[in-house]
């Protein structure tokens, strides 16, 4: 029915998680100006997947539940894009920038 | 042997936990899956919304948001990330024993699971309590005091409201999950599942992966940006 990733397969992930948070919580002391965010937000994404594909093991799920899995970011960037552009657009960010 | 009989020697042949409007476990699983993920879904959009405002917030306001870093402790959120990443592992360990029938692990790892939930809400507590000493906690009247940067006490209220709202949502979420890996370990004890049957123990893990998400997220768009900023 569903292939079950070995023991070393979840072993290696949980490592490389680990070491991505020391790696997130470090680069943040660094002075990086607006890439700061930029590079925590892309970690974040890295171990979202990781999480998502391994531990969820959504790869091996069906068509139909990795459709529905896509359908959900695919709202989320509806939600925040519409939503961002909004606010932008109607110059309620004084400030200009987001960060 | 006739029509009627051969129903009910097939009838009597399945798994118990099979229900009768599935046609067998493979498609009965599918099914608990895929339900499992629309619900985790409507979750996306649930804190989608608190991490939009959020943004927009910091956006308007990014000095004031910035200077409330110095208050948050990244040495616990990071503690209690790398202890979130812990139980994902014994989740997903716990799911593979149910997949294998391993009852005994199964039920060592679904308590590891738990252990390390729980030290999530310890670290947590401590967390709150310090922001409780310091006086940053705007929800509560006369526990706010930002005498440090006043030009910023008002917009950095909004940063603490938003802190509080989505770890506190989130630490919702992980007593919700203790009560599901509690339900789970009890039907592990009345050896309820097996090999064919182990739907609830994975469904309950991909809730229990979602929230460690959540928490990935929050980590460092809570503690860590505005750092190197030293606006106090």
């Amino acid at each position: 029915m569903h292939s079950i990733p070995s023991v070393r397969t979840y072993v290696i992930v949980w490592a490389i998680l680990t070491v991505m948070t020391f790696v997130t919580y470090y680069v943040a002391q660094i002075e990086l100006g607006a890439w700061n965010i930029v590079v925590a937000l892309l970690i974040a994404f890295f171990k979202m997947m990781l999480v998502i594909m391994i531990f969820m093991n959504l790869k091996a799920d069906s068509a139909l539940t990795k459709l529905f899995a896509a359908g959900g970011f695919f709202w989320m960037i509806l939600l925040l894009g519409q939503f961002f552009i909004d606010y932008v657009s109607r110059g309620w960010m004084p400030n200009g920038r987001m960060w | 042997m006739s029509d009627t009989h051969g129903a009910v020697a097939e009838h009597s042949e399945h798994s118990p936990h099979l229900r009768h409007h599935f046609d067998d476990m493979a498609q009965q699983f599918d099914a608990a899956t895929l339900g499992m993920w629309v619900f985790l879904l409507t979750e996306i959009m649930f804190f989608g919304g608190m991490f939009g405002a959020y943004t927009m917030y910091r956006g308007m306001y990014p000095e004031a948001f910035a200077s409330t870093s110095q208050y948050m402790n990244p040495l616990f959120g990071a503690m209690n990330t790398a202890v979130l990443i812990v139980s994902s592992l014994t989740m997903a360990l716990a799911v593979r024993a149910s997949r294998l029938g391993e009852q005994k692990s199964l039920q060592l790892f679904l308590i590891l699971t738990m252990i390390f939930g729980i030290a999530f809400l310890v670290i947590k507590g401590f967390e709150y309590h310090e922001h409780w000493v310091d006086m940053k906690v705007p929800l509560f009247p006369g526990h706010w005091n930002y005498s440090e940067a006043p030009q910023f006490a008002q917009q950095a209220q909004i940063m603490f409201c938003f802190y509080f709202f989505m770890t506190g949502f989130h630490a919702l979420h992980m007593v919700i999950g203790l009560g599901l890996m509690t339900t789970i370990f009890v039907m592990a004890r009345k050896g309820t599942f097996s090999t064919s049957y182990f739907a609830p123990v994975e469904i309950s893990g991909l809730y229990w992966h979602f929230v460690d998400i959540v928490w990935i997220f929050l980590f460092p768009l809570l503690y860590l940006i505005g750092r190197t900023k030293k606006l106090i």
